[in-house]
């Protein structure tokens, strides 16, 4: 940087090198305005509202009571790794949906057909997703159709409740992640050679090995990618698991909404928020580590 | 001779197009075949037939004399070195080559003692550890064709693998396939439509066009004795003279292009006075003088003035035009340095012998 600056002077064209990097600084601008305003300014001041405890009115200290409350209480981390189990299953779910959908669009689907079917999976996105989750509950609420359904078909004698259970909730949460999964598949098998496949193939692998040693090594930047935004996004859901799930469903995020909303105890709520934050985090760099993946090339293919 | 290719009567069509058409051929044991033809001849289609990646609509192909009918790629004793190699960009060199015989179920000990031998073989001894992108071209070729021959297969299936490297590394490596045949003695059959590759390389050839094969034979044979129009053009350069046939004579056809120049040469099949015929001159069989007392005398002699120099060391030829009708023909030039003078404009005299020219009759294309 010292080189190049004093270069300029040399040559006598300072200004180009100011101009420059005025430019570079306007274009950054939006994105340094969203980025410290609207996430590191809140999160910081979370991390200040979660360490401090009211001792009487207006009076505050330092304390780490409210993280002590999360481990000390079972229903709280209870929650909590019920989310997360309950987000990898949805990912994983996903993912075993979604390879064989991307991998038809990548590699089968022709011309039109292929642009088709792309907007079939972009379609459900038009509708807001609290009027989709509602879809689902006429579905399946026990006057719903689908027990209707049934009913009429001879399989259940009553109307059957589908509504409330950790499947639903699964289902809804699979079926708002799809699209986030299947667009870095698509473009991560795009960009596998046809000719590997036909070459494993002629040289002695099966259906099953040439998955395993030659498409998925291929595509495991893709499929890391859609995995970390996939279980982000379930991790980080509060409608489906509320709505789909109701009483029962336990999410991490509805403990969040209930310190802050429903006890206004902001400070209990930011620890949960950060909670949230730094677990989360450490779940995506174990799975990242547990396939060998780099955080940097999985964004950069993408 | 044992045959370890045979294709019966294969035919495969797209639609109302016909890709290949009623094809048959036998490749001999530890041969090098050649299938030479323009792009979308339909050759690509028939080696994906014989490697199993597509049924063919009709007919069979036996490999080792066993019929290859329902027998899927992975279970054919064939292997396929793809036109951009198709080397497994993740594995190493080591597990590139391996790959085949670990399917197998080879032992792990095995495997690494055979893929060893085998990249010994090839001139790449200790490779196993190298990625894929840290070799040259002609070294990913040999892994391609190391990755293959260690299966031992029957059959050698090559997709134009020559076709993605400059000049070069080309004429290298043509030499270099060439050694590794005949080092191993596994049939290859290869395809292309260089005819310098197919010509240098092979053993026989099929020169293809339009889903059928035109002629097979040596690359001798298909240079000297060209048996349809279309491998006299394609095989070679060639002088093309079109026109009608006036008279014929003990086998030599004299014919009149539509300019008016009077060509003699000798008749392939049946040709009668009035026909349409196609007949070729080689440059290489002309011969140029600046006086025609210096042309032999069976010759039939043209005048010309030169247009234009095409020097290119050993394959040196120059463009004349013929003085009446200023037909442009090509004449190469002799290696002796005689013509090293010439100068553009310069007039001078050629002369061919009929028998070296050959005259087909127009329209019979075979396609």
């Amino acid at each position: 940087m010292a080189d190049s600056s004093s270069a300029g002077v040399a040559t006598g064209y300072p200004s180009q090198q100011h101009r420059a990097r005025l430019a570079l600084l306007l274009l950054i601008a939006p994105a340094l305005v969203w980025l410290v305003g609207l996430i590191v300014l809140p999160h910081l001041e979370l991390a200040v509202l979660s360490l401090r405890a009211r001792v009487a009115p207006r009076v505050y200290e330092f304390s780490f009571n409210q993280y002590r409350t999360f481990f000390e209480e079972p229903l709280y981390w209870h929650t909590f790794v019920r989310t997360a189990g309950m987000s990898i299953l949805a990912t994983l779910c996903t993912l075993l949906i979604s390879f064989p959908v991307a991998w038809y669009i990548a590699k089968i689907a022709r011309g039109r057909s292929k642009s088709v079917l792309f907007i079939l999976c972009l379609i459900p996105f038009w509708v807001s997703e609290t009027v989709r989750t509602l879809g689902w509950m006429i579905l399946l609420r026990e006057s719903g159709v689908l027990p209707r359904l049934l009913v009429d078909v001879g399989i259940t004698t009553m109307p059957v409740e589908m509504l409330y259970h950790d499947a639903t909730i699964l289902v809804g949460l699979v079926y708002t992640s799809m699209l986030f999964m299947v667009v870095p598949l698509v473009s991560a098998l795009e960009s596998l050679d046809d000719s590997l496949v036909e070459a494993a193939y002629d040289l002695g692998g099966d259906g099953w090995s040439i998955l395993r040693q030659i498409v998925v090594p291929h595509a495991a930047p893709g499929i890391a990618a859609g995995s970390i935004v996939v279980f982000m996004l379930t991790l980080g859901n509060y409608l489906t698991p509320t709505l789909l799930g109701g009483k029962n469903s336990l999410w991490f995020t509805e403990q969040i909404y209930t310190q802050f909303i429903t006890r206004f105890n902001w400070e209990q709520g930011a620890a949960f928020g950060f909670l949230l934050l730094v677990l989360s985090t450490a779940i995506v760099w174990l799975g990242l580590k547990l396939t060998r993946q780099r955080f940097g090339d999985v964004m950069r293919r993408e | 001779m044992e045959q370890d290719l045979e294709v019966d009567r294969v035919t495969k069509r797209y639609g109302p197009h016909t890709a290949v058409d009623a094809l048959s051929l036998a490749v001999a044991h530890g041969s090098f075949f050649s299938i030479l033809g323009p792009s979308g001849c339909g050759k690509t289609t028939l080696l994906r037939i014989v490697a199993g990646f597509l049924a063919p609509d009709e007919g069979d192909v036996r490999i080792g004399g066993r019929s290859m009918r329902g027998v899927a790629p992975n279970r054919r004793p064939v292997n396929m070195v793809f036109q951009h190699l198709a080397l497994f960009p993740l594995m190493s060199v080591g597990e590139n080559v391996g790959y085949g015989l670990a399917r197998r179920g080879v032992a792990s000990a095995e495997i690494a003692s055979r893929v060893g031998a085998m990249l010994e073989r090839v001139g790449l001894p200790g490779a196993q550890h190298k990625r894929v992108d840290q070799l040259s071209g002609g070294q990913k070729q040999r892994v391609a064709i190391a990755r293959s021959l260690v299966l031992e297969p029957t059959l050698l299936l090559l997709d134009e693998p020559l076709g993605a490297l400059d000049l070069k590394l080309r004429e290298h490596m043509k030499i270099e396939l060439k050694q590794l045949q005949a080092d191993f003695g596994t049939t290859f059959v290869y395809i292309t439509h260089d005819q310098s590759e197919a010509l240098v390389l092979s053993d026989r050839v099929a020169v293809m066009n339009a889903g059928r094969f035109e002629q097979v034979g040596t690359p001798q044979e298909l240079y000297y004795q060209p048996r349809t129009p279309f491998v006299a053009g394609f095989v070679g350069a060639n002088n093309r003279f079109a026109g009608s046939a006036v008279g014929s004579d003990g086998g030599i056809v004299e014919l009149l292009t539509a300019d008016g120049l009077a060509v003699r040469a000798r008749a392939s099949g049946s040709i009668a006075a009035g026909d349409p015929v196609e007949a070729f001159m080689r440059p290489e069989v002309i011969d140029l003088a600046r006086d025609a007392a210096e042309l032999a005398s069976t010759a039939q002699r043209f005048a010309g003035r030169v247009q234009s120099l095409l020097f290119d060391g050993a394959n040196s030829a120059v463009l004349v035009r013929e003085e009446t009708t200023r037909a442009e023909i090509r004449i190469a030039l002799p290696q002796t340095g005689r013509f090293a003078d010439l100068s553009v404009d310069e007039k001078v005299t050629f002369g061919v012998d009929p028998q070296r020219a050959v005259c087909f009759r127009a329209g019979n294309h075979g396609g």
